[in-house]
């Protein structure tokens, strides 16, 4: 069952808030294996401009995928239970860097709803805000709905 | 080999100070399939009396565990991580672990014992706050089977 | 809010065709589970050798964000503060299997300074290639310089 195109330019309820701790950017930044400074050092972050430790760029991916997973629970858009995101493309835009301690919101659009063979492609654009509303950056993803229930359902 | 006797009785410097992150006890009690509220929302955790969010009981050992990485990895103990067994662990709170609350660990090697051919280490842990608030005393057993030995012969 | 912009390059001493040191990472299985964790990343597809089979892989695949972060860290490296980076972003046109078989899969990232911007923003094209194929291509990120 394909995705349901209808639910193109649909736009999700805003995320519950989520706070930015410092240990959860170090701890994110051990996985990626960064030693950079910026992230780990709460004055090395301070000499640089900012108010603590700031997040590496593609941090935002933990609200960002979770906001836009959220889109296969809509019963409109025809996801199935088994369905596999698989990520095809993803772009953040900053208007500044994420830190320890921003409250951060996310709400989800769907962009795009296409086909590449027999599997679905979906698009999101996901509005990153911080306390009082600031627009701090925006996510922009793609991924491939692989439904392990289809037929001929291939990754390669 | 032998652990190095030495190590009994050290106790360790008090780590840096970790922030105890809200999302992270929510990360924790997902993991843990742990739908109690006062582990998530802040409001469910006051009407409970408690002034933040709680971590589920077990939670000490994010901290405890990096903690006593200082003895089981240095490489002057001679424990071979790879016959390492963890027995046994005991927490003993004086009050839950609060979301933003900023703890550190003192970590002391209470024992290092020989028993049935195996080396049985003991460590304890104690999270306290930076304002040297109790918080809670995690102690840990981990059992280096001797060669030859099984998990079962114990 | 006045930036100090110390360590980053010069947007007057940035040539364009300028390479940057490259990198080759080391990924295992392993490297899956901690980045799993940390990005809260569970798709089981990064782990689980049943849904790789299910849809026709070899085994489980790396996240695509693991890979590009690791891609990313070439260019925070030169500009020093990762704040520099502004907009990027990029393409998976293949998928990274990482065998669970103690040795993993290498990475090679390579990252040039493609074109120079509205003062003080610099494009560096950044890109990934794994047993042979490119697995990552991000042609648009974009750095703000001193």
């Amino acid at each position: 069952m394909a995705l349901n195109r209808m639910c193109i330019g649909r736009v999700y309820p805003v995320t519950e808030p989520y706070e930015v701790s410092r240990e959860k950017i170090r701890e994110y930044a051990r996985a990626i294996r960064d030693q950079n400074p910026a992230y780990w050092d709460p004055d090395a972050a301070r000499a640089l401009g900012y108010p603590d430790v700031i997040a590496p760029p593609s941090f935002p991916m933990i609200i960002s995928l979770e906001a836009e997973r959220q889109v296969v629970l809509d019963p409109e858009i025809g996801a199935t239970e088994q369905v596999r995101f698989v990520h095809r493309e993803q772009r953040f835009e900053y208007n500044r860097p994420i830190h320890a301690n921003d409250v951060l919101t996310v709400q989800v659009k769907v962009a795009n709803i296409d086909a590449v063979g027999d599997n679905d492609v979906a698009s999101f654009e996901s509005r990153i805000e911080g306390a009082g509303g600031e627009h701090i950056c925006t996510a922009r993803s793609t991924f491939v709905m692989f439904d392990p229930s289809k037929k001929n359902g291939s990754a390669k | 080999m032998p652990l190095n006797q030495t190590f009994r009785g050290r106790v360790y410097p008090a780590t840096a100070p970790y922030e105890v992150g809200l999302e992270k006890i929510r990360e924790f009690a997902d993991a843990l399939g742990d739908k109690n509220p006062v582990s998530r929302d802040v409001e469910a955790a006051k009407a409970h009396g408690h002034p933040e969010v709680v971590a589920p009981p077990t939670f000490a050992i994010v901290l405890t565990m990096r903690a006593e990485g200082q003895v089981v990895f240095d490489p002057t103990l001679g424990l071979d991580i790879g016959r390492v067994l963890h027995r046994d662990q005991k927490f003993r709170y004086s009050r839950s672990i609060r979301a933003h609350d900023v703890l550190t660990v003192t970590v002391s090697v209470d024992g290092i014992d020989e028993v049935g051919g195996n080396d049985v280490l003991t460590l304890s842990s104690e999270v306290r706050t930076v304002e040297g608030e109790h918080v809670c005393t995690a102690t840990s057993t981990l059992v280096s089977r001797a060669a030859g030995r099984e998990p079962h012969d114990d | 809010m006045t930036m100090q912009l110390v360590g980053r390059p010069s947007y007057d001493e940035v040539e364009r065709g300028l390479r940057l040191a490259g990198r080759v990472f080391t990924v295992q299985r392993k490297d899956l589970i901690q980045y799993g964790g940390a990005a809260c990343d569970y798709n089981t597809i990064h782990w689980d050798d049943r849904t790789a089979a299910a849809i026709g892989l070899p085994s489980p695949i790396a996240h695509g964000m693991l890979t590009m972060a690791l891609a990313l860290s070439v260019v925070t490296d030169w500009a020093g503060d990762p704040g520099a980076v502004v907009d990027f972003g990029g393409r998976f046109p293949r998928v990274v299997a990482v065998p669970n078989d103690g040795v993993g899969v290498e990475i090679s990232v390579e990252a040039t300074v493609v074109e120079k911007l509205e003062p003080p923003n610099v494009r560096v094209s950044i890109s990934v290639m794994s047993g042979g194929s490119r697995v990552l291509t991000m042609p648009r990120t974009i750095v703000a310089l001193r």
